[in-house]
């Protein structure tokens, strides 16, 4: 499995990200190697399909689709928890789901 | 750049519909954007404030760069309150950029809470925690209620979190 975090550092969100991600790897007993990928400038937004920071990719697949049309820039993403609520991380079980799904 | 007991810059700002206002205090600026998540989180944090401190006025400035961020332009941010329909303060548009230069915004959000004099007493974060509702902008409603009862700031400043704010090229 390749699990990638790709982020900016705009965004103050990728460690928790990372932190997340490394604990859901953990307790479902998934041995990966985050490799993180720093997102520098407009066009390596756009050579990566990058739609904002933090994005977490599992075998080159967004664990949460950022949907057609969306725009690759440098920016931050907006994500929903299970609950609704707006978040600059995903929701740990969506992580989850996604590293279920790629095992 | 506005520090913890300095008099804070005057503005006059055009809001969603074109109107201006300009600062009365005391006041609550908070500056903020449509594109950042947690500007997003806390925002309902901030507007239940805004409704439960009638006699504090507050503004939500955009100072983001549109051009780079185009969910941030003021045709954005029109749509978003009509979408929204509730926001109990006016969304103001610094197109230059100035106002957010002046008082030394550096995130969305950042709160600047300023006193009848104009001058400011509070700075940072909302609370503690974007995630945790249950903080209900607590920083800042403790700030709000030292105003009123002509005290000190217990805690004057926080670090702010959020996206930094987008400056022009």
């Amino acid at each position: 499995m390749t699990v990638e975090l790709l982020w900016w550092d705009g965004c103050p969100s990728h460690p928790e990200a990372l932190a997340e991600l490394r604990r859901v790897l953990r307790e479902e007993g998934v041995e990966a190697e985050v490799s993180r990928v720093q997102i520098e400038d407009d066009e390596q937004a756009m050579r990566e399909r990058f739609p904002g920071s933090p994005t977490i990719r599992i075998d080159g697949d967004d664990i949460v689709p950022p949907g057609e049309g969306a725009p690759f820039s440098l920016t931050c993403r907006v994500y929903r928890t299970r609950d609704g609520r707006y978040s600059p991380v995903p929701d740990p079980e969506d992580v989850r789901a996604a590293v279920r799904r790629a095992a | 750049m506005t520090a913890i007991g300095d008099r804070a810059p005057e503005f006059t700002l055009p809001d969603t519909a074109g109107e201006e206002h300009s600062l009365e205090t005391p006041a609550v600026v908070v500056f903020t954007c449509n594109h950042c998540p947690y500007a997003l989180a806390w925002h309902d944090r901030i507007a239940s404030a805004a409704r439960d401190y009638p006699d504090i006025h507050f503004y939500a400035i955009n100072p983001n760069d549109a051009e780079g961020y185009p969910r941030d332009s003021l045709e954005a941010m029109r749509e978003r309150v009509e979408r929204e329909g509730d926001w109990p303060m006016p969304y103001l548009r610094d197109e230059s950029q100035e106002v957010a230069s002046a008082f030394g915004a550096k995130t969305t959000p950042d709160l600047f809470v300023l006193d009848a004099d104009g001058v400011l007493r509070y700075r940072g974060a909302p609370d503690a925690d974007y995630q945790d509702e249950t903080l209900d902008a607590g920083w800042l409603r403790d700030a709000l209620n030292c105003l009123r009862a002509s005290e000190d700031v217990a805690r004057p400043e926080t670090d702010p979190i959020g996206c930094s704010i987008k400056w022009k090229q």
